[in-house]
């Protein structure tokens, strides 16, 4: 790991940033979503359902591109939370953190959603009848009971978010030091000559990184069965 | 006192139920398919009745007429399931405390004794649910109602998913129940002999509609 140079660090510590800040924003919404899908009938649940897994199967240039035109400066919502709330999504990390988060939310929300699915729902009763109002049964059952599912989705939706690489790049393209991540850094390098020994390096930490978080998901998934079953 | 006079449609079937008990144990008698659970369902605001009115110790919690519809959780009512249903993620004790917490009452230790040591649940406190027996489940999740403080307990069949002798092991803490724990009881099941050593009126249900009611003798 000494090998690795102050620039490589930058771009391993931009990534791990925009990846947890993505995560993080991504969870309450994530999981307030796998709740709707998993609980709720209601019109246009298809198309809702569709739209949250459109980023897994879009190019991801064409998501970036979405992106850009709609939180770029001149985009309807970037150029309204510039002007209003000094929010700038173009050509910074804060960008590549919402093309993260975009990218990684279809990862996010699937593991949430079937964790919440697989609650049986006469428990949720039985606390109702126990004098626990619906956001009460929601906190003190259904998202106790979930929180494998959900750190699952949480880990999942990192991983994903640390490799995101074409959304990211179109949106905020790759300025070292603001946007370069990992993924980034590694196109840029096996461009250069003599770049493959750094590329090398940044694939290695990849690879640790996405496996990690795999182990760490199956590994969450397992305490969910066993807490279903009350051991 | 329970008052109940309730109409509802599900699918082909229809259940129409009117009666009215000062009974300490009411039971709810009839052959599966008869309408008992949909009926303790609508007691507890589970089910919503189409026509009709269903009054609690002097509430009115159903009156369709009026639009009035009192979600369960307001009910303050008691409810052992067939299944005990309690909650996996919590020990035994967390498991007791739930509805004290969620109705914000103030900790009772009195109470909370009187309870574990009537039902014997003493030695299970720490445990998880996935490693207690059918019948201790039910004596846990009957503490666990209890100690909610209902004003009405109902129990569906709670004894229906434990063999003979678990059964018997658990009657004589449901007689100890209806003495000494001052809460008014709907008890269903189909077994007679269950009814019979409980109930203290019979509410008999056949293919939803009532009947018979009165004392145990209703029974033979």
């Amino acid at each position: 790991m000494r090998d690795i140079s102050p620039a490589e660090w930058t771009a391993i510590l931009l990534s791990l940033r925009v990846a947890v800040i993505a995560t993080l924003i991504a969870t309450p919404f994530g999981i307030a979503l796998a709740w709707l899908l998993a609980r709720r009938d209601f019109w246009g649940k298809s198309v809702l359902d569709a739209l949250v897994h459109l980023p897994l199967v879009l190019p991801p240039v064409v998501t970036g591109y979405l992106l850009l035109l709609t939180f770029g400066r001149r985009g309807l919502v970037g150029a309204f939370l510039a002007d209003h709330l000094g929010i700038v999504f173009a050509f910074r990390w804060t960008g590549a953190a919402l093309a993260c988060g975009v990218m990684s939310f279809p990862l996010l929300v699937r593991p949430m959603r079937l964790s919440i699915e697989a609650i049986d729902r006469r428990l949720e009763q039985a606390a109702e009848t126990l004098g626990a109002a619906p956001w009460k049964v929601f906190f003190t059952v259904t998202l106790p009971l979930a929180l494998p599912g959900v750190l699952a989705g949480m880990v999942l939706g990192f991983a994903k978010a640390i490799g995101e690489f074409g959304a990211t790049i179109t949106f905020v393209s790759n300025i070292p030091g603001e946007t370069q991540t990992i993924s980034s850094a590694i196109y840029s390098l096996i461009q250069t000559p003599d770049g493959d020994a750094a590329a090398g390096r940044l694939v290695i930490v990849s690879v640790v990184l996405a496996l990690g978080a795999l182990i760490a998901a199956e590994w969450f998934a397992r305490r969910a069965t066993q807490r279903l079953h009350g051991n | 006192m329970l008052r109940v006079d309730i109409e509802k449609k599900l699918g082909e079937f229809s259940l129409q139920a009117s009666f009215t008990s000062e009974g300490r144990v009411i039971g709810l008698f009839g052959a599966s398919g008869a309408g008992k659970s949909s009926l303790v369902n609508m007691i507890a605001g589970l089910l919503r009745p189409d026509r009709g009115t269903i009054v609690i110790d002097g509430e009115t919690v159903d009156d369709t007429a009026a639009g009035i519809h009192v979600p369960t959780y307001r009910r303050h009512i008691g409810y052992v399931f067939q299944d005990a249903r309690l909650f996996p993620h919590l020990d035994v004790a967390q498991n007791l405390d739930y509805g004290r917490r969620m109705n914000g009452l103030a900790p009772d230790p009195a109470q909370h004794k009187r309870v574990v040591e009537l039902l014997d649940i003493g030695a299970l406190l720490d445990r998880r649910p996935g490693k207690l027996s059918g019948g201790e489940r039910q004596r846990v999740a009957l503490g666990r109602a209890l100690l909610s403080k209902p004003r009405l307990l109902l129990l569906d069949e709670p004894l229906g998913a434990l063999d003979e002798g678990r059964k018997l092991e658990i009657l004589p803490y449901l007689v100890r129940l209806r003495d000494e724990a001052n809460v008014p009881m709907v008890y269903v099941s189909h077994d007679v002999a269950e009814l019979r050593q409980l109930a203290t009126q019979i509410v008999m249900l056949k293919q939803g509609r009532v009947t018979s009611f009165g004392g145990v003798r209703v029974l033979t």
